[in-house]
């Protein structure tokens, strides 16, 4: 038996087998190495996509320069340092006009070269009111929906991963936050902490987590059943790591469709509450605070001309941020072609 | 599982969700500080610290939380949800009261937007990608990112202070079943259910673009039938299975809706009378309010679900 073929193994010896013969024979697949290699993974492919979608790239231009200009709308200082110095605004937001000696501004000017938003029921300069209030929209939209996907994410994976009786008390409670139509558990909220910006945070962080944990558990639910978490587990993995590396990764899709569209659901929630007096404190150039001092001369009527301006520009103002969100939400949708979460269901504060 | 016994599961949960909103709701109202009886003690300088007390134990909020939770649950089994501490009014006839009004309000908006969503989206989706869907997708678009009370402000600048339409407010508050109330529900109407709409139309035109793509149409196309008929009796009723499942699901967020729109066009309704609770701290309108839309919320997803279950025979409840 000379001529058999074998191979040395180190102590082992194969009989039987040419390691020349597997080398040389057709592949059962395509796949080659160097094709592994140029595949793109999902989220570049999104990002291509959503790169030519240019309703999408409006929105997002729109956002990125209301953010710019809330942010240079006035200095910042912290800690008793000039952060940023610019300075878009020409009036501090709450300098009443007529009480400064070279301003000739009244009460609901109209807009002027010098007030171009006109003059609120104060007296103060609308426009810088109006830049300046983003400050508090867009910051709370974003630090909200930060906060509410993080401990959604975490919740709802845990929820699906382990199911049983932990997936059924976890459940329970989201069913029960979730009996709260939208922004009346906001509302208690604030009415029990008072008004003010971190308030306002959590009184939409708290209810707001909700969605997250359902849409990441329906999703955990699916992608558990597939081969390679099972491979996961079978190599040892540990279940925050099956978790978190393998699971979540594959279940992101939807919850950045839905992340994105829910900020500018946050920014109404957040300007609704200041339209009802429960938001940011009187006086405070918050967008939706700005349209409940004029609501009560609306309605009067104010005998002569109308203040339309002091209506008109900060609802414009959400109007225009919330638009562009949901322009880049749907982009984003498109972008990954999560159709079962769209922006369906929702809206309208 | 039966649909019977889907339903009657589904029924059953509905106990502890409702136990476990009026344990919230109850333990964040009493841990805001002040409340009616602190109110009046404060602007009465006659009121005694007994008086209080006195009042306290009356209105059963004297004794630690859970005491006071577990008499107001006990009052709420019995069908007694207690009385408005500042009017002495009974919490249920308040609500008896209001409900009309926002019902009215809110299935005008309801209504509003399917009578245009629909149509809207059906136009849309057989005219994909020309000129009208564009059109449509952008109101539709605008009419989702739009807030509701900005709408509603809007509405009122330009119906009744520019076109002077409509009066701002009903000139002296008619009752509600007069019929030129109909015309003052226009404005309100229309600003809570202009995001419904939204919604509704965006849901219309894709589900029925994605029905206009399959195999039957085109069977039915060949076989000679009309287009009319190709879209209203076999693509529409398959399309329309998801929309009316969201119709119920955004009874929710009408409901939501209504405490915004009720402030902006001073509408009695259960949402303005919400918002004067919060403010004067009225701890048991609260808590009813609460509980009613509670109630009304898990009805209509589970009205959804069943819905759904029942429009697409190859849905399994579980």
């Amino acid at each position: 038996m000379s001529n058999e073929q074998h191979t040395e193994r180190g102590r082992i010896r194969v009989t039987g087998f040419d390691p020349e013969q597997v080398r040389q024979r057709d592949s059962l697949s395509d796949w080659t190495e160097e094709s592994g290699g140029e595949t793109e993974g999902r989220f570049e492919r999104a990002w291509k996509r959503f790169k030519r979608n240019r309703t999408a790239l409006i929105g997002l231009f729109v956002v990125a320069v209301l953010t710019l200009l809330a942010v240079f709308a006035r200095p910042i200082t912290m800690m008793g340092m000039t952060v940023q110095p610019f300075s878009l605004a020409p009036y501090d937001p709450t300098t009443i006009m007529y009480m400064s000696p070279e301003s000739s501004a009244g009460t609901y000017d109209s807009p002027t070269l010098s007030h171009p938003m006109g003059t609120d029921g104060d007296g103060r300069d609308l426009f810088s009111r109006v830049l300046y209030g983003g400050r508090y929209s867009i910051s709370i939209g974003f630090i909200v929906v930060g906060l509410s996907a993080t401990f959604g994410l975490v919740y709802g994976a845990i929820s699906g991963y382990y199911g049983g009786w932990t997936d059924e008390i976890l459940m329970r409670i989201v069913d029960t936050v979730y009996a709260f139509p939208g922004l009346i558990l906001a509302l208690i909220i604030v009415a029990t902490l008072g008004g003010g910006y971190w308030q306002l945070v959590a009184a939409f962080a708290i209810p707001g987590w909700i969605t997250y944990a359902r849409l990441i558990r329906g999703e955990v639910l699916t992608i558990k059943e597939n081969e390679y978490v099972m491979a996961a587990k079978a190599l040892g993995a540990r279940d925050r790591s099956v978790i978190f590396k393998h699971i979540v990764p594959n279940a992101m899709p939807p919850l950045i469709v839905y992340g994105t569209l829910n900020i500018g659901t946050v920014v109404i929630g957040v300007a609704a509450l200041g339209f009802l007096g429960l938001g940011m404190p009187p006086g405070t150039a918050e967008w939706g605070t700005m349209l409940d001092q004029t609501r009560e001369t609306l309605i009067q009527g104010p005998g002569g001309a109308i203040p339309w301006w002091a209506t008109v520009f900060p609802g414009g103002a959400i109007f225009l941020f919330v638009m562009a969100m949901n322009m880049i939400g749907d982009g984003v949708n498109d972008a990954f072609d999560a159709q079962e979460t769209g922006i369906e269901g929702q809206g309208g504060g | 599982m039966s649909l019977r016994r889907f339903i009657l599961k589904r029924l059953l949960s509905i106990v502890p969700i409702l136990f476990g909103v009026s344990v919230i709701t109850f333990a964040l109202v009493h841990l805001t500080p002040g409340d009616p009886i602190s109110q009046m003690t404060a602007t009465n300088p006659h009121m005694t610290a007994a008086d209080e007390a006195q009042m306290r134990a009356r209105y059963g909020l004297d004794g630690p939380v859970w005491e006071q939770y577990l008499t107001w649950m006990g009052n709420v089994l019995t069908g007694d949800f207690g009385e408005v501490i500042s009017s002495g009014q009974d919490v249920s006839s308040v609500i008896i009261a209001r409900l009309p009004e926002t019902i009215a309000l809110g299935l005008f908006g309801w209504v509003f937007g399917l009578v245009i969503a629909i149509p809207t989206g059906i136009y849309a989706a057989i005219n994909k990608d020309q000129i009208a869907d564009t059109v449509s997708r952008f109101v539709a678009l605008s009419g989702i990112s739009i807030p509701n009370f900005w709408l509603g402000l809007m509405l009122i600048l330009i119906g009744a202070l520019w076109l002077e339409i409509w009066t701002v407010l009903p000139p002296s508050r008619l009752p509600l079943y007069h019929p030129q109330m109909l015309f003052y529900l226009i404005l309100p109407g229309i600003t809570i259910g202009t995001a419904a709409a939204a919604s509704i139309m965006r849901v219309m035109r894709t589900s029925m673009a994605e029905e206009l793509n399959k195999e039957y149409v085109t069977a039915a196309r060949a076989k000679g039938l009309p287009e009319r008929q190709v879209i209203l009796k076999h693509v529409l009723r398959n399309s329309l299975i998801s929309v009316v499942t969201l119709a119920a699901t955004l009874t929710a967020s009408i409901v939501a809706g209504s405490v915004v729109v009720e402030v902006v066009f001073n509408w009695p309704g259960l949402g303005r009378e919400f918002i004067e609770a919060i403010n004067q701290r009225e701890i048991n309108l609260i808590m009813a309010i609460t509980l009613f839309t509670g109630v009304f919320i898990v009805l209509a997803n589970l009205l959804a679900d069943i819905l759904y279950a029942v429009l697409d025979p190859r849905i399994r409840y579980e």
